[in-house]
Formats: C-alpha cells, structure tokens, sequence
C-alpha cells in the first residue's frame, strides 16, 4: 500500500458492507432498497445505520425492487441525492425503471452485487445480469475487491451528478466472492469522505427567461417525464448519448482526484493494464477475476513467459479507443467473462472488446472464454489454462475454428 | 359518526375565481370526464401552491404533456404505468430527509393519478406497499373501466358483458366474463386515513372528497368514476349523465371509509336510495344508452344477461349498504 495522503481507517469488513459504509459517507439524502441476496448486507448495514441515527438518510424499505428504483427516481427528480443496491432477480424487475432513470438523467447509484439470472435459480455470481444492462445508458463500473468497492461507489455519486453528465451510475461487485467474502478495507474519515462528496446540487435550467432548478418544487413548477414522439425523441437520445461521452473526461478526473485523497487509483479509471507492453499474449477481464488473473500473470512472467492481464474496470462509457491503443501489438487476446450469452458470438465482453480492435491495421486473434458462471470458482488453473491456449495459438499461428470457449464445463 | 370541523364545501363563485393549476389545451377527447376530474381535483387542493402531482401512465398522461407542452402549473412527474405511488414515496422521502437536514422548510403535499389500469390492476403492488408505508399522499383512481389510452382493452375495472377490445362480443361469448373487482374496498382494507368512491357527477362530493383526502396526514385513496365515450359508446355530451346514471343506479354506490373511526358510511347522493329504494333506478336504463353493451339488447334483447348484471349490482349495493350501517 501506498503512503495515504489522508489518513484512513483499516477495517475487516466484506464488499457488501464497504459499499454500505460508502452510501454512509456519501450523505445519501434518500435509499430505497429491496433485499436480495447477495447484496441484502448492504440494506441491512444501511438500515443499522439508520438505526442508530448515524445517518440523515430517509431510508424508504419498499416491497420490491421495482418499487425501489422508482422511489430513488421521485427522490432525485426531488432534488435528492439517492441509492439503492440490488441484484440479479431484482435488477431484471426494475429493468423498466433502469432505462427510464438514465433517460429522465437522475443521477441514482445503484450498487449491483452480482448474481447469475434465474433460471435454473441459483443465488451465487457471475455478471450476465449486469452486463445485460449494458444498453440502459447507465454509467457501470465493475470492482475487483471490496477497496474499489468502497471507493467506486463514492466516485459514483461524483461522476454522476457532474454538471456535465447526470447520469446514474451502477457499480458491481461480484457476488460472494466479494460481497460475502472478508477483506481489509481502508475508509476515509467521515470529514475526508463528506468534503469529497460535497451535497447534491441541482441543475439550472432556463424557463421563460428564468434560472430555475431541475427539481420536482413547489416554487418553480416543471413538468418532469413529458411523452416525447417521433418528433423529439432521437433528440432526447442523441442529448443522452453527447452526455455518456462527456462523462469520458469525469471517470479519469474523478479517479485522479481519489488518487490524491486517498492513494488508490484504478490506472485511468477505466483500464489497468498488467505487464501488457510487451506481451505475446494477454487476457481481458473485468471484477474480481481480474484479481485471479493478475496473481497467475506474475507467476508466469516469473517463469519468463510474456503474458499480460487488461483489467476492463469502467464498461460505460466504453474504453474502445484506449483498449485498441493497448492491445495494438498483441499477437493473442483471451477475452474471460463471466456471463453467458447464446446464439451469438461470444458474450458482450467478448463483442464490444472485438469490436474495438476492429480498426487496427493488424488485428489480435481474440478468443472469449464463458466460466465461473452461477458461481463456479474462478481459479488460477483457469487462467493458466487460458494462457496455454493464447500462448499455443502464438507460437503455432493456428487459431481455431471457433473463437468461443468454454471453461471447466462438463459435456 | 361526529363531525368535528366544519367541512369545506365548495362554492362555483369561489372555484371561478381560482387559478387554473391543470389548464386548457390537453389533449384529452372532447367531453372526456377524466380531464373533468382532474380540474376539479386541482380545485380543491388545501395548498394549491404547494403540491406535487405524480402521474401513471394513461390517457390523463399522454394527453397533458405532450413535449413541448405541459397543462399542469403545479410540479408533476410521470414516470411509468405501475409506479406512481412509489416514486411518489421517494419525493416524500426527499423532502423529509432535506427538512431533517435544514435545507427545506416544508414539505409539499402529494397527490397521484392513475387510471383504472394502474389502480387495480398492473399498480396495485406499488399502492399497497405506499399506503402500508403511511406515506403522506392522496392517490386518486379515475376509473374509464378500461384501458382506454392504449386503445379499450379490459382492465380488472370492465363490467361483465361489457364489450372492449379484449373482451369481444361474438356468437359464442358476450363480452367480459366476469365482474369488475370491488378495488376501493380492497384499498380501504388497507385502513388508510381516508377511502372514498367519487363520481365525476357529484363534483361537490368529489371536491369535498378530494379536500379531505389531502387534509389527511398519511395515505388516503379515492376511487372515481369517470366514464369514456370511446368505450361505453354513448354520444359525447353525455358523460356526465352516464357518470350520474352510475350512480342513480347504485352501480357506483358513493361512500367514504375514515381511517381514525374506521368506519364506513354511505355519501349523501347515494344516501336517498337507502332512504328511499324506489328512487333507485333499474341497471337497464344504465346499460341501454352504451354500445359496449349493446348485445344485451340488440339484436333480441337478452333479459337473463341483463338480470345477471341487475343481480351483480344489487349484491354490491346490499353489501355496501351493510357495511355503511350504523
Ligand atoms: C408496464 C407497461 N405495460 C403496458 C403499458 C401500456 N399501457 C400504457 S397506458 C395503458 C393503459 C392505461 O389504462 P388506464 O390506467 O385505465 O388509463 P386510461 O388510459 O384508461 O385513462 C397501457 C396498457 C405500459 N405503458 N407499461
Ligand atoms: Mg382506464
């Protein structure tokens, strides 16, 4: 660890209760939440709060998931500042809500504790849920451990309600493996974290010649969530599209200014690339896998062999450009994701990732590998296996016919 | 059952003088009974000056802000068909967190729309959670007995026989199989502050409902029918008449639940059909003036169907009756 400009508090504690401590110091005015495991750590630590007046929360316990999104939506559209947490089942039910919130550009935090979708029902992790969401227009930041748990969930609120952006944000942890799972955590110092966060400032629109808030308000009334047809929809689309590009710049910024505060930092806030310069082969993965990835890479490069890791953090808004400029001289590039896609070819990682290199005057061989679905532990041998393959298809120059794998599947 | 203040009872002078909060220019069907409600219930609002409104999905919606434009004068959000009271809970919680905090000084009063669709089908979940919650708002149903925004299709609030798009009238099936659900009673099992039933036709009782209903410091609902020309299919000047037939028929039995007493009691223009049945005119009379309902009468009138109906609105009657004794 780094020396700590600020200095932090050591605490055991595990993904789900880090993210609770980070809605704490982020002065949530509002949190509506529905238990789900594995995230219900985080309500339940949340509501110990409220309990004992740590707190000025108004912590709105609804019955159901759907119902929680669209509170912290009329609470934002309040002028508050909002959380809320959930997973799998309950993502898929307040999906409807999910694209509206971004739509309505409610800067919500919502942390996901991922888990694999019904059915069959499983409660345990991989991120097919979350990365379904991919087109709902949120900001999603995927953790490796709980510390990047703590400190994305209190970037979040930062990156989404700059004036720039407004936008909601999702940030993942990867059920069990991270939010059952005990860690060492450093948290600021309630003062550090509040004078990080700030309050929640309200946008200023122009209506009739006058400056007035962006807020449901009784003094100066708007309309808020208007049917928009074909004539002004697209517009309203391209508008939120010109502000996921304007968050771009906010990630990095956001992710430096923690460095300084805190002394973590998340390479550029969307890539953190391991050992990829002169790599003959790297694999691309995102939360906690990456972890695994990272301990298995440094022991193969120990053994002297050229393997580099790509740690994917920040999904939206897509590091398309900064992952070609990387992974421009790599001969090989395994793509491990835990979700699971069918009928198309590979999963959304593996896609939006090839997609990326498609411009490069020469392209990597890139295959995607699904594993540690429902849960399945991803281990060392995984990658080590992966690497092997990368590895082969480099010296060899034979790729094979179908670029998607599975790992550790029996037939 | 004692009352203790003086009830607001609004005078049309009065009214006339007030600033329209849900003004001209929506785009509501000419002669649609909800845009008429929804004025009213403007209208009586405690603190007009003070009150958020938050919107399903539904005809009311879709006809009043149509982007660029907007008829509401007061804050108003829509966001989606089933969550209207939800995300009324978190623009209470906003407030009463920001009051905590120092940074509002009031908290405004709340009022939800929805459409019979919301009301007692896809949003019951939410409502019911917001009133378990003693969320402080008045959430008021406009009850057309369809879903008519999206074009007539049965809700849990069509009639039996009624004809929609999704209950068709053919050879072998007339209409809507089933009765309509009793959802204000479902809401005043709730034991909210405040329950009512509403006609658009007895606007001072509505308006009077409506005031009490925002007076109350908690939940409180309001069920109110507001009949459709597109659906029930009678000439459109006369949705008041089908909305004061509803209620001369005792098919919409007015009454008002209070939370505090926990009592029920039947409203004074469905009190003169309990003071005297035989001002209580045949369902027929109802029935024959709407399309929808036709095939009870044409061609060769269907006397067991139009008895069924008379049967299910007499139970109805009979049992809100019992429930509004003292
Ligand atoms: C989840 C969802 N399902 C379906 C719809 C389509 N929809 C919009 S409004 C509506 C019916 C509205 O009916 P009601 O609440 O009775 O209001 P009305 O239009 O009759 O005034 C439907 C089915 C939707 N918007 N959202
Ligand atoms: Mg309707």
């Amino acid at each position: 660890m780094k020396p700590m400009p600020a200095k932090q508090i050591l605490m055991g504690i595990n993904g789900d209760e880090a993210v609770a401590y980070a809605a704490k110091h982020a002065l949530v005015d509002v949190c509506a939440a529905y238990p789900i495991t594995p995230q219900t750590i985080i309500v339940e630590k949340f509501a110990e709060f409220v309990a004992n007046g740590e707190v000025e929360t108004e912590f709105v316990r609804v019955e159901s998931e759907h119902s929680a999104l669209s509170a912290c939506l009329g609470a934002s559209a309040a002028g508050a500042r909002t959380f809320t947490a959930s997973a799998a089942n309950g993502i898929e039910l307040m999906h409807e809500v999910i694209f509206l919130t971004s739509s309505i550009r409610q800067p919500v935090v919502m942390a996901v504790a991922d888990r694999s979708p019904s059915g069959p029902i499983n409660i345990h992790g991989d991120q097919t849920v979350s990365l379904a969401q991919r087109d709902t227009g949120w900001i999603m930041i995927y953790c490796e451990n709980s510390q990047e748990a703590y400190d994305s969930t209190l970037q979040a609120f930062r990156i989404g309600e700059h004036p720039d952006v407004q936008l909601p944000v999702m940030t993942m942890l990867d059920g069990f493996v991270l939010t059952h799972t005990l860690e060492n955590v450093y948290l600021l110092k309630d003062a550090d974290a509040h004078k990080f966060v700030g309050r929640r400032q309200p946008m200023m629109i122009t209506i009739d010649g006058k400056q007035v808030p962006l807020k449901l308000d009784p003094k100066t009334p708007i309309t808020i969530g208007p049917l928009q047809l074909f004539d002004y929809y697209m517009e309203s689309k391209l508008q939120h599209s010109e502000a996921m590009e304007k968050a771009r710049p906010v990630v990095t910024q956001i992710n430096n200014e923690w460095a300084q505060l805190t002394g973590r930092k998340y390479g550029d806030g969307y890539l953190q690339p391991f050992k990829v310069t002169d790599a003959d082969a790297v694999i691309l993965t995102t939360g906690s896998s990456a972890g695994t990835a990272r301990f298995v890479t440094r022991q193969l490069r120990a053994q002297g062999k050229k393997v580099g890791l790509l740690k994917l953090r920040t999904f939206r808004p897509f590091p398309d450009k900064k992952i070609a400029k990387l992974l421009a001289d790599v001969p090989v590039v395994g793509i491990f994701e835990r979700t699971h896609t069918t009928g198309s070819l590979g999963g959304p990682l593996f896609n939006e990732v090839r997609s990326a290199l498609y411009d490069l005057d020469t392209r990597p061989t890139i295959l995607g590998y699904y594993g540690g679905l429902g849960g399945r532990d991803v281990t060392p041998d995984h990658f080590r296996t992966i690497y092997k393959e990368l590895l082969k298809i480099k010296d060899t120059g034979k790729s094979p016919r179908n670029p998607i794998k599975y790992i550790t599947v029996r037939k | 059952m004692t009352q203790e203040t003086p009830q607001w009872r609004p005078k049309l002078k009065d009214i006339a003088d007030q600033e329209e909060l849900f003004t001209s220019g929506q785009r509501l069907c000419a002669g649609c009974p909800a845009g008429s409600m929804a004025r009213m219930a403007m209208h009586a609002l405690p603190r007009p000056k003070n009150t958020i409104v938050s919107q399903a999905t539904g005809c009311l919606e879709v006809a009043s802000t149509i982007y660029p434009y907007t008829a509401w004068r007061v804050p108003w959000m829509h966001s989606l068909f089933e969550n209207a009271p939800a995300n009324a809970s978190g623009i209470e919680a906003a407030y009463k967190a920001r009051k905590r905090q120092g940074l509002e000084d009031d908290i405004p009063d709340l009022l939800v729309f929805s459409g019979d669709g919301s009301g007692f089908d896809i949003g019951v979940q939410a409502a019911s959670g917001a009133i378990e919650r003693r969320h402080n708002f008045l959430y008021i149903i406009y009850d057309n007995q369809a879903y008519q925004n999206t074009g007539i299709q049965r809700s849990g609030a069509t009639p039996k026989y009624a004809w929609t798009t999704t209950s068709e009238v053919g050879k072998a099936v007339p209409g809507k199989p089933t009765w309509k659900k009793p959802i204000a009673l479902v809401y005043a099992a709730h034991d909210p502050e405040y329950c009512a039933t509403a006609s658009v036709y007895h606007w001072r009782d509505f308006m009077m409902k409506v005031r009490k209903g925002m007076e109350k410091q908690g939940p409180a609902v309001i069920v109110v029918l507001a009949p459709c020309h597109r659906n029930w299919r009678y000439p459109e000047e006369l949705g008041m008449k089908m909305a004061k037939l509803a209620v001369e028929t005792c098919f919409n039995p007015l009454w008002e639940y209070d939370g505090e007493t926990r009592t029920y009691t039947m409203s004074a223009p469905s009190m003169q059909f309990v003071k005297d049945p035989s001002k209580k005119k045949p369902i027929e009379e109802w029935l024959e003036p709407q399309g929808r309902f036709r095939h009870l009468f044409r061609p060769t009138r269907r006397d067991d169907l139009i008895q069924d109906f008379q049967n299910l609105v007499d139970e109805d009657w009979e049992f809100i009756k019992r429930l509004t004794e003292m």
